[in-house]
């Protein structure tokens, strides 16, 4: 757990250019963090790239937290 | 050279405006993935010529209307290349008819092709561009797309929407660095065309203020134009090159 939610916070940092401290299970992408329709599409990309697995269009379209994106990972490892 | 280290993928580069659009990459610089259909001899010359240009290249078959044939052809060319900076999406049919006599067939294959293959090919290369925050993205609409043309609803709607596409794209690409630009050819010399009776030849003419038909090469020149840092401040745009024939 720990480690894919490190993990995926950098990313979100990295990409997003937001705080470590704002990337919390709850935040959304899209209402708390400022990403736009096109930084979440690239944030499941760059996921998919860190975990190596593929992401299908469906499901990442149900991807809209911090916590979605975890749980979503761990279910699939 | 414009393209020096460019990767590009020509869709329907076996013959015709593709074909030159390859070469024309190639000369200045570009490797080139030549994408065909069914012409597979004809496909191999195109990458002989480019190779003793100096320049590397592959033939890639794929039908451009079908999804995993197209996530195949990127696959190849990033496989092969290790990324992919130009994309050309020309491969286009004809299947004429007047609208009262069109079949739904002929309608299907024409967008299915034209622009169906157009939005498929576009999907699949983004991902691609966009990590590299690059990228240009060329479409070979037509001028009867802008103009309407009788017995061509099915061609004309596929070209119309081709100019549609393409500033959409435009639109949702631009702030990852990549610009996506139409070319809409008038009366191009090419087999397509060849098709035609002389008495249409004439009359085309005729409207045509440069008074001649376009090469091939014509269209290439401004592919060249659209792929290279000369362009760099355009997106959404739609180039007639027509001899003027639209205005």
């Amino acid at each position: 757990m720990a480690d894919v939610l490190e993990r995926v916070t950098k990313i979100i940092v990295d990409r997003l250019g937001v705080e470590e401290s704002e990337v919390k299970l709850e935040a959304s992408f899209k209402d708390d963090l400022g990403a736009d329709s096109l930084d979440v599409v690239e944030l499941v990309m760059e996921l998919e790239d860190e975990f190596d697995m593929e992401i299908s269009d469906d499901d990442a379209e149900k991807i809209a937290t911090v916590g979605d994106a975890v749980n979503y990972i761990q279910a699939k490892q | 050279m414009k393209l020096e280290r460019k990767i590009a993928l020509v869709t329907g580069a076996s013959r015709g405006i593709g074909r030159e659009i390859a070469l024309g990459l190639a000369k200045q610089g570009a490797d080139v993935v030549v994408n065909y259909s069914g012409s597979e001899d004809r496909a191999n010359q195109v990458v002989a010529e480019i190779k003793e240009l100096g320049r590397n290249a592959i033939a890639v078959q794929c039908d451009v209307s079908n999804s995993e044939s197209v996530a195949n052809m990127v696959k190849a060319t990033i496989d092969t290349f290790g990324k992919l900076d130009i994309l050309v999406n020309n491969a286009g049919i004809t299947k004429d008819n007047l609208l009262m006599r069109m079949k739904e067939e002929e309608w299907d294959d024409v967008i299915n092709i034209n622009l169906k293959g157009v939005f498929l090919c576009t999907k699949a290369v983004t991902r691609q561009m966009m990590k590299q925050r690059s990228g240009r993205i060329i479409n070979i609409s037509s001028i009867v797309g802008v103009s309407g043309n009788p017995g061509q609803a099915n061609y004309v709607a596929a070209k119309s929407g081709v100019i549609g596409l393409t500033k959409t794209t435009a639109k949702e690409l631009s702030s990852r660095g990549i610009t996506v630009n139409a070319i809409a050819p008038g009366f191009i010399t090419t087999d397509m065309t060849d098709k035609l009776t002389e008495d249409v030849k004439d009359q085309m003419l005729k409207q045509i203020p440069l008074a001649r038909f376009g090469e091939p090469e014509d269209i290439a020149n401004v592919v060249v134009f659209l792929a290279s840092e000369d362009s760099k401040y355009m997106t959404g745009q739609t180039l007639h090159v027509d001899g003027g024939m639209l205005m």
